[in-house]
């Protein structure tokens, strides 16, 4: 008895996960299905759902009109040089708060996080100036520098609680051995924290990937990612939401590709410490 | 070489004075044994020695050398761990090799230790295992592998044996004795087992709240210990302790007589008592006796065999009175 009421609470949960799941979904989905209609069905009332005459079209027209490689290149460099950037920093920040902890360790970790509670338009003009003065303006080394600095409070807080794990112990052990802090960090802490840093690095990735506020502020041409690349769809071109769809299912591809097949490693690294 | 010597060493965690200034000298080849309670100090002494902690004041020295102000890997010691602290992603061998591999030694030689550290510790058909397929015993063969590779000047073990279960710890025990004997090095050992300590020692080193109680041989400390807790503290099962009248007509405040000193029979003797508790190992009986008219509700006394009393029974104790310590009202041993 109290087996059958379990395994129908079971199917209920299977039930209730899948359609959270397909509703969060579902957006994205919409793009893609609208991607692949004409500009007409795209903004017929009632919607159609998969009855709609299938095209290419739109995609022939996006990349027709806008060089799709020049912002995935962008992307590609922005995203993967302000997430590898920021690990290099993060690594042995979070080595000194997780091993040799002072008494404002706590503190600081929580100022870092509030960072990332203020707007980022608070800090806008300001940047903005900075890199006129500069002379970064649409300068793909200047956001991987402001992206990096953005997400570090995540990547610091993630490689932390990692680290955490760890037993001192073993690099203490290290130190015995004759270990200098260098190959304390390269040889023992590094290699054991892999998952843990493989997690981050995927999971910042994507946050940078997906960053639109700075990318589309700071950025005009030259080093315009392919947020810029939806955006260019959106605003002069007004209604044209097939175009649009398709500009944003190509932008979103690599990444949905990129997390699907690292999906077992991103669930994994997001809920580390929870099941220990 | 591992002559080790401390000098007014002192260490505080903020306000708190853990190890108050404290003297000691280690001789080249001894094995020595910090034991004391929980929370004595004696893993923070070890730790200060290893350079894993910094002193406040006072001075390490090592072979004559100012150590204190070395980093750990300069001052040419080995360290076991109580948790082993082996590398989970390196083989056997790559653990054992860390040391050698951080110190640079050329591969045909640490090839050559390897071997011969395997061998020695049984460990040549797990050289290509993770320490996660590994037994715990085998672990701490392997973390004590580490160890002996760098030929360091003196090994610091750090109750490396609680985590085994008790036959094991047996066996380790005698193990580590017999790597001792044979590589005539210097040993600093912690323990919180008196019997480990009892057993491996050349000298203990008696420990309580930071501050050094007693150093001397396991049977120094035995037949002699200076004071009362000294006295508690070595000794299984611990030594009975009377205030009171049997004190006082022996002139001391306090008497302690250990349970194998405290003769028996059923029908004379000194203290008369009812049986408690008996302990029957068959080599030994314990048996925990009410004594009337002592200070002691319960004297533990120690019968070699079998005895074959239960509870409830009569029996008449006698104390040896050449065995009896004495202790004054400040719990000092008097002579």
């Amino acid at each position: 008895m109290a087996r059958a009421v379990t395994t129908q609470r079971k199917a209920l949960n299977t039930a209730l996960a899948w359609g959270i799941g397909l509703m969060i979904f579902f957006p994205i989905l919409w793009t893609i299905l609208t991607s692949f209609k004409s500009e007409a069905q795209a903004i017929a009332n009632p919607p159609i759902f998969l009855g709609f005459d299938w095209t290419l079209e739109n995609y022939g027209v996006v990349m027709e009109r806008s060089n799709y490689a020049r912002f995935l290149i962008n992307s590609v460099i922005i995203a993967g040089g302000s997430t590898i950037l920021g690990i290099l920093v993060a690594v042995p920040a979070a080595w000194s708060m997780a091993f040799v902890p002072s008494k404002r360790t706590k503190d600081i970790l929580l100022w870092m996080l509030s960072t990332k509670m203020l707007p980022a338009v608070g800090v806008l003009y300001p940047i903005y100036l900075l890199c006129i003065q500069l002379g970064v303006l649409d300068n793909r080394l200047a956001l991987v520098v402001i992206l990096m600095l953005i997400n570090l409070p995540i990547i610091v807080w993630m490689l932390y609680t990692y680290f955490r794990e760890i037993p001192g112990e073993i690099l203490e052990a290290a130190r015995m051995d004759g270990a200098s802090l260098k190959s304390e960090i390269l040889y023992v802490l590094t290699p054991m924290a892999i998952p843990g840093i493989a997690s981050t690095l995927l999971l910042n990735f994507i946050l940078a990937w997906n960053e639109a506020f700075w990318t589309l502020n700071l950025t005009s041409v030259d080093a315009a990612p392919l947020t810029a690349f939806i955006a260019s769809y959106s605003s002069p071109e007004g209604l044209f939401f097939a175009k649009l769809s398709a500009a944003s299912t190509m932008a979103i591809a690599p990444i949905l590709i990129l997390g699907w097949f690292s999906q077992k490693q991103l669930v994994r690294g997001l809920t580390f410490g929870a099941v220990k | 070489m591992g002559r080790i010597t401390l000098d007014k060493v002192t260490k505080r965690f903020g306000d708190v004075e853990v190890i108050p200034p404290l003297d000691l000298e280690i001789n080249d080849g001894e094995f020595v044994v910090f034991v004391g309670p929980s929370g004595c100090g004696k893993s923070t002494l070890l730790r200060l020695i290893a350079g894993l902690e910094d002193v406040t004041a006072g001075e390490i020295t090592i072979d004559g050398t100012a150590a204190s102000d070395l980093p750990p890997a300069k001052r040419g010691l080995a360290m076991v761990f109580q948790s082993y602290a082996l590398y989970p992603h390196m083989s056997v061998r790559k653990n054992i090799a860390f040391p050698m591999k951080m110190a640079g030694m050329p591969q045909d030689e640490q090839n050559r230790r390897i071997e011969a550290a395997a061998t020695a510790l049984n460990l040549t058909d797990y050289l290509d295992r993770r320490p996660g397929q590994l037994s715990g015993g085998q672990r701490q063969r392997v973390a004590i592998g580490r160890a002996i590779v760098r030929e360091p000047s003196a090994f610091l073990f750090d109750e490396p044996l609680s985590n085994l279960d008790a036959a094991l710890r047996h066996g380790m025990r005698l193990e580590i004795s017999e790597l001792h004997k044979r590589l005539d090095t210097t040993m600093i050992y912690v323990t919180h087992d008196q019997v480990e300590a009892m057993t491996m020692a050349d000298k203990i080193v008696v420990l309580q709240a930071g501050v050094i109680e007693q150093i001397g041989s396991p049977l120094d400390l035995y037949r002699a210990p200076c004071n009362l807790f000294v006295a508690g503290f070595i000794g299984s099962p611990t030594m009975n302790l009377l205030t009171g009248q049997e004190a006082s007509k022996r002139n001391a405040h306090t008497v302690g007589i250990r349970p194998e000193h405290v003769d028996i029979s059923t029908t004379e003797g000194a203290w008369k008592g009812k049986v408690g508790v008996a302990e029957h190992l068959g080599s030994d009986t314990f048996l925990h006796i009410h004594a009337e008219g002592l200070s002691l509700e319960t004297l533990t006394v120690r019968v070699g065999g079998e005895y074959a009393v239960k509870r409830g029974d009569t029996v008449w104790l006698t104390p040896q009175e050449e065995n009896i310590h004495k202790f004054d009202a400040n719990g000092l041993r008097i002579e």
